[in-house]
């Protein structure tokens, strides 16, 4: 399990790789408004996000079929989405009808719109998070939120749980495995039984994962406070974030693309007709 | 003068039991100073009172002639006294190896180009360069420590205390850990304190204190120490392996001269016997 990466980051040097993980996370951002922004049917505008998702995972050297296949974690939500749009979408002309199910024409175009907005914004975002590490998000997120100093927020806290967390992400695993593993050993059975045996089963294991989460966010605090950790006050970054010229060209292009999805909202009979 | 002393220390985590019990000892700047004791002696509380992790009930703890009890001053004496845990993965913080390294100088405030720097020096006196953008999770036990280490190093301090750093260590990940101890404590002149149920590790100790029920029980050099084999064991603890097989053979009737605790004594004496006979 040591091996586990948290997400589904993929190391590579490329343009997108490269990019600051703050115009990424924006540019992400924009990159859903201009989704949400495209007016029903007007799958032109679709086609114009599909292509700078394209042309983005050109850039970012990651193999296409890797970005599709985020899909497939949200596959049963989008088809059960398209279901409910099909078969219940009562407007529009009827093309079948059978019992109680009316499947009609606006339906039809419904669920193609829901389904193509759905995996849009699923393959944006996770050229992110392929691109991207999550401390580099983490970082991103840290750097973004730094205004909210101005209401008291508690930006560098909340920016150290969340490295922290992801730190000891395969740690955890890492100690689950043997967790499992140990009480296997004494006969506990994770297999077999219906889904609430087999959750009971787990108590076993999570309960002492549990107690030893305790204990190392003790050690590590001590091991903190042993380094001088006194909270944000004084202390200095030793990582900054730099802007870059490809994060111009990247803010140019997508700038360009929501551009474009408006223009297409209000000129698409010019094209379509 | 000593740069760490602790004068008539008395600590409790609660009411009924000491935890460690009118303690004095001083160690002086340069010295490698070894503590011994069998699990629950208090040794670990002892780490804990020099960096100020936990204040004394009675009497003081002095580090560099700032005290512990001072609040103010507590933040003087963790830039002074560098504490390594023993589990290497509860003591680090970032997941790439360098931003750990840095935890330390950013929480002292220092500036971004002597951050870079010191993590250089830190992680070339542990002897991980290489691993400087790597991630401490694909890394062994040993090298998690010396990251470990490095981290505490690049706080600059003058006294490096170990609290069972090896304890969770296999012995080659133990051997590479006590290299990088010797050397700092040789080549940079840094003051060492280690805290350890290891017996191999005190032999080459400059001064050895046993704690035993939470007091000093017996002080010493590594010679005068192990001289009292039987006081030795009563406290639960063994010889050095080298010690002990001298025993075994002069029960066997081979008789080495006393004193024998590293292997290279061992390897003469045995290599001189041969001659004589």
């Amino acid at each position: 399990m040591k091996d586990v990466t948290f997400g589904q980051y993929f190391p590579a040097k490329s343009f997108v790789h490269n990019m600051d993980a703050r115009v990424k996370i924006l540019a992400v951002i924009a990159y859903i408004v201009a989704v949400f922004l495209v007016k029903a049917f007007h799958f032109l505008g679709f086609l114009a996000c599909f292509l700078f998702v394209i042309i983005a995972t050109i850039f970012s050297r990651v193999p296409f079929l890797k970005v599709l296949r985020s899909i497939k974690g949200i596959l049963f939500f989008i088809i059960l989405s398209a279901i409910l749009q099909i078969f219940f979408n009562a407007d529009g002309k009827i093309l079948l009808e059978w019992k109680f199910i009316k499947i009609t024409d606006k339906g039809l175009l419904n669920a193609g719109f829901i389904v193509a907005r759905i995996s849009l914004i699923v393959l944006g975002a996770s050229l992110l998070t392929l691109t991207t590490s999550p401390v580099e998000i983490a970082d991103g997120i840290e750097s973004l939120m730094y205004p909210l100093k101005w209401i008291k927020f508690p930006v560098h806290e909340f920016a150290l749980i969340m490295s922290i967390a992801l730190r000891f992400i395969p740690t955890l695993l890492d100690e689950t495995d043997r967790i499992i593993k140990a009480q296997k050993a004494r006969g506990a059975d994770f297999e077999s039984g219906n889904l609430f045996k087999r959750a009971k089963a787990l108590i076993p294991v999570l309960i002492p994962l549990l107690i030893s989460s305790f204990r190392r966010a003790d050690e590590l605090a001590d091991a903190m406070d042993a380094r001088c950790y006194s909270g944000s006050k004084n202390r200095t970054k030793y990582k900054k974030m730099r802007l870059t010229w490809r994060d111009a060209v990247a803010t140019v292009f997508i700038a360009g693309l929501i551009v474009g999805v408006v223009f297409l909202n209000k000129f698409y009979w010019l094209l379509v007709v | 003068m000593a740069i760490l002393s602790l004068e008539n220390v008395s600590f409790s985590y609660d009411k009924h039991s000491n935890a460690v019990k009118d303690v004095s000892l001083s160690v002086e700047k340069g010295e490698y100073v070894a503590i011994i004791g069998h699990n629950g002696s208090g040794k670990s509380t002892l780490a804990k009172l020099f960096n100020g992790l936990v204040l004394p009930d009675k009497g003081s703890v002095i580090v560099d002639g700032f005290s512990t009890l001072n609040k103010k001053e507590v933040f003087e004496i963790r830039k002074r006294v560098g504490v390594v845990f023993q589990n290497p993965d509860n003591q680090l913080v970032a997941s790439i190896v360098e931003d750990d390294v840095a935890f330390g100088p950013e929480n002292l405030g220092i500036k971004r180009e002597e951050i870079g720097q010191r993590i250089e020096f830190a992680l070339s006196a542990v002897g991980m360069e290489k691993f400087r953008h790597s991630s401490p999770t694909r890394l062994s036990g040993g090298q998690k420590q010396r990251i470990a280490i490095a981290g505490v190093l690049a706080l600059k301090p003058q006294i490096l205390v170990l609290d069972e750093s090896t304890a969770m260590l296999d012995p080659q990940g133990r051997k590479e850990v006590l290299e990088v101890i010797k050397k700092l404590n040789q080549d940079n002149g840094v003051t060492v304190i280690t805290i350890t149920h290891y017996m191999d590790e005190v032999v080459d100790a400059d001064k050895v204190y046993v704690i035993n029920d939470g007091k000093i029980a017996l002080c010493g050099t590594p010679q005068e120490i192990f001289n009292q084999k039987e006081v030795i064991k009563g406290f639960g603890l063994e010889l050095p392996l080298c010690a002990e097989i001298r025993d075994k053979l002069a029960r066997q009737g081979v008789i080495l001269p006393d004193g024998i605790l590293t292997k290279e004594r061992l390897a003469e004496e045995l290599c001189a016997l041969k001659r004589k006979s």
